[in-house]
């Protein structure tokens, strides 16, 4: 009973291993709580795009700018590996749609099975993305260790004193082995846009893990899987950034 | 409009004293982990009123010290933090939240016929990053402050040694409140409208916040990631936005505008529908062109997004870009005229009350129409060239955002005032306020139009002594604008302590936020509402509800 006398409209549950769900007070019918919840989430993502769309903005004017340093900084990249994440983050789009899909059908273990699935996902992704990392940065071509470190640039030759710069300027080299304009620009927006790529991964696998929690006290099935349904549309918008992130990265030098 | 059902149902017979949402639960945390868009409207009002005082004061304090050509109280460098702070501080904890924040979260659901918000959680959420992004600002004035002025251009803001990190991580938080409360507005208007209510029924305070919601939601995500660059260059030396490392800062400048134009919307936009509630509650006269004050909102936020470059016209562009986006601007200027003259056509003829919120608005339309013309003074490129970075662009902004929102959001707090405290301020007081106010911003601001179109530029901690008959003017009218202000606090807190029992429809309103109990109950209806009347209809006005008093 609500505070003005009505009934909570209440979903009732499918079996007895799920519960049913009480529609929120101030929603009429459950589509409408369903539609309002979807078109929301919905315009979240769309702050999401435009929050990376800055980044890709900042890619395309430096790539433009500089075009020759892009070219091979990116061949410093393992195309193998981004390859081989982008099939991983494109199969696992495929398993959260299937646990999306059993928890319309009330399929309980079927659903735990596929959103444990994308989980493993989400961690080979982070994996491989640690040791892509982790070559960037014995090559000295990664700025997160930098940080603090104060810095000093030379305004006649627009060379920096750090380490790391200097590091990239031997490695960023032409044709002919004379370094690069600005070879750091590269992999600035290289990190800055995988690093918030992969703290949105986490956050999907995260938010999959707190669906899972759901599913196991049954509060999903076919009456009320909206939490399910949203986290799912979050986990492609995830992977579809990356489907754009991998060939401006890897592919296009 | 009409509602089918009953309209001032209290249950008169459970109690005497109604329960309504201000007494029907009390304690610190029933207010802390409220649900009730009531509620939180009425915590972002003292939030962001307290930060309006803040701001004001940093504005007196800077003011004071441009009394003097060689500046009164502050180093150079003082001076820099003092109004980096008014800026920040009247910006983005003030005037964007402000109107939807607090007016917005009170009125939008009862205006709709809806229970609450679509997504009453998020909204809370929308408050608390609020308050985090408050309390980060404070806590970045206590690390040492930050100079970069409000719109961290780099590469000062990249160089300065002062608490830029911190203060863009509140900005982050306050923009995420922003997107937040956007997305909660978008969602109800579409999907918790009630029976009857169609889109061309609603009231124009509901579209202008439509209006200003997507833009919240398509803007603001920009300035995010530019904070968040900002942060990556100066914690990681990243050089995107730094000249010495082949970055360009042009291109901070390109994506800040890409937000902070359609901010100003942001800004602007909700004090136009509270304006146009308003011409029409207090001439008791429907709306002269309503669809045409509906979609000029749309076409405002749309335009909105392509005239960012005319912050820019001497950072370097392409002439080209240059004049595509002078004429944009000079574009916006319709849409702009034709809400102004239909607010006025309203008030032709009209049936004129002339109480306080009333004479706020008539302030509001004499002001606008000087804040707005500027604007197509300064979109012009060979004037702007000239009077880039001087007074008369502070003066400009000032008759916007001071004179045009803020004045628009004391006109509706006056008027919403009644429906949410049940009590009625002292009028006389109010009616000198307003006059106050008016006088001391007009004081403060047209010796800045003449000083800065002969060349006193902004930001400078001193100045020539030429100017100073011109400095001193507008401080004195900053005192009377202060104390102004202060008085209209001073009556309204009084108010609630000794003010008398409002009416239940205080000024004869018809649309639905006057059709419940004053105040409103917990879920604001005590029957779901049906629409059955066209929007501005007085001809419905029950006149009873407006000499009944509450309770």
């Amino acid at each position: 009973m609500s505070q003005d006398g009505h009934h909570s409209v209440v979903i009732p549950a499918p079996g007895p291993e799920f519960v049913p769900h009480t529609v929120a007070h101030h929603f009429d019918t459950p589509v409408q709580e369903f539609q309002a919840a979807k078109l929301g989430f919905w315009l979240f993502l769309a702050t999401e795009i435009l929050l990376f769309g800055g980044l890709f903005a900042a890619y395309f004017y430096y790539h433009d700018l500089y075009p020759e340093t892009f070219k091979v900084g990116g061949q410093q990249l393992d195309w193998k590996l981004g390859a081989i994440n982008t099939s991983v983050l494109l199969l696992s789009s495929w398993t959260m749609a299937m646990g999306v899909r059993s928890a319309q059908t009330s399929q309980k273990r079927k659903t735990l099975m596929f959103c444990a699935l994308t989980v493993v996902g989400a961690a080979i992704f982070m994996v491989i993305k640690f040791f892509e990392y982790k070559a960037k940065t014995e090559h000295g071509l990664f700025v997160f260790p930098h940080m603090f470190d104060g810095y000093q640039v030379d305004t006649a030759t627009m060379t920096g004193s750090l380490p790391w710069f200097t590091d990239v300027h031997n490695v960023m080299v032409d044709a002919t082995g004379a370094p690069l304009p600005h070879g750091h620009l590269f992999f600035a927006i290289y990190v800055t846009m995988t690093a918030i790529h992969g703290l949105h991964v986490i956050i999907g696998a995260g938010l999959i893990l707190w669906v899972m929690k759901g599913v196991a006290k049954g509060r999903f099935h076919a009456g009320y899987y909206l939490p399910v349904d949203l986290v799912g549309l979050y986990w492609h918008l995830v992977d579809l950034i990356w489907i754009f992130l991998f060939p401006l990265l890897y592919l296009v030098p | 409009m009409t509602t089918q059902a009953p309209v001032l149902d209290t249950n008169k017979s459970h109690s005497e004293q109604p329960k309504h949402y201000l007494n029907c639960s009390s304690g610190f945390w029933s207010w802390a982990s409220t649900l009730d868009h009531k509620r939180i409207g009425i915590m972002y009002l003292i939030g962001t009123g307290l930060a309006f005082l803040a701001g004001g004061l940093f504005a007196l304090l800077v003011r004071l010290h441009l009394w003097q050509p060689d500046g009164m109280l502050f180093s150079n460098d003082q001076y820099n933090q003092i109004f980096t702070l008014h800026g920040a501080f009247m910006v983005f904890l003030f005037v964007i939240p402000a109107i939807p924040g607090s007016l917005g979260n009170m009125v939008l659901p009862l205006m709709l016929g809806a229970k609450d918000v679509a997504l009453p959680r998020l909204n809370l959420l929308s408050f608390y990053l609020w308050l985090s992004g408050a309390v980060l600002a404070a806590l970045a004035i206590a690390m040492g402050g930050f100079d970069t002025g409000w719109t961290f251009y780099a590469p000062y803001s990249l160089y300065t040694n002062k608490a830029v990190v911190t203060i863009g991580l509140a900005i982050f938080m306050l923009g995420f409140s922003s997107i937040f409360t956007g997305l909660n507005f978008i969602v109800t208007t579409h999907k918790l409208r009630a029976p009857g209510l169609t889109w061309f029924r609603m009231p124009l305070f509901v579209w202008a916040l439509y209006a200003t919601s997507l833009l919240q939601v398509l803007a603001t995500p920009v300035l995010g990631i530019t904070i968040l660059l900002v942060a990556f260059e100066r914690l990681y030396n990243i050089g995107i936005f730094d000249p010495r490392l082949g970055g360009d800062p042009v291109l901070f400048e390109h994506f800040f505008w890409f937000y902070s134009h359609p901010a100003v919307y942001i800004m602007v936009l909700p004090a136009f529908g509270i304006i146009s509630e308003l011409v029409s509650v207090h001439s008791r006269k429907p709306l002269f062109g309503y669809k045409l004050i509906a979609f000029s909102s749309l076409a405002i936020a749309i335009i909105s997004f392509l005239v960012w470059g005319h912050h820019m016209f001497t950072s370097g562009q392409s002439t080209y870009a240059m004049f595509a986006f002078s004429f944009l601007t000079f574009f916006v200027a319709i849409p702009t005229a034709i809400k102004e003259f239909s607010w006025v056509a309203t008030i032709w003829k009209g049936s004129i009350a002339l109480n306080s919120p009333m004479l706020y608005t008539l302030a509001f339309l004499i002001i606008f129409a000087i804040g707005g013309l500027t604007g197509v003074i300064l979109g012009s490129l060979n004037v702007d060239l000239h009077l880039h970075d001087t007074y008369f662009v502070v003066a400009h902004f000032h008759y916007v955002m001071m004179g045009s929102i803020a004045l628009a959001f004391f006109a509706g707090l006056h008027h919403w005032w009644p429906k949410m405290f049940g009590v009625m301020y002292n009028e006389t007081l109010a009616k000198i306020a307003c006059l106050v106010i008016f006088v001391g911003f007009n004081a403060t601001f047209i010796p800045q139009f003449i000083m800065g179109s002969q060349g006193m530029p902004r930001r400078y901690a001193t100045y020539v002594p030429e100017f100073q008959p011109y400095h001193s003017a507008s401080t004195m009218g900053a005192m009377v604008l202060g104390s102004g202000v202060a008085l209209m606090v001073f009556y309204l807190v009084a108010s609630l302590l000794t003010g008398k029992k409002a009416m239940q429809n205080q000024w004869g309103g018809v649309t639905l936020d006057w059709h419940t109990p004053t105040p409103p109950p917990l879920e604001n209806f005590a029957h779901a509402p049906k629409v059955t009347t066209e929007v501005y209809d007085y001809s419905t006005l029950d006149l009873k509800s407006t000499q009944t008093p509450i309770g």
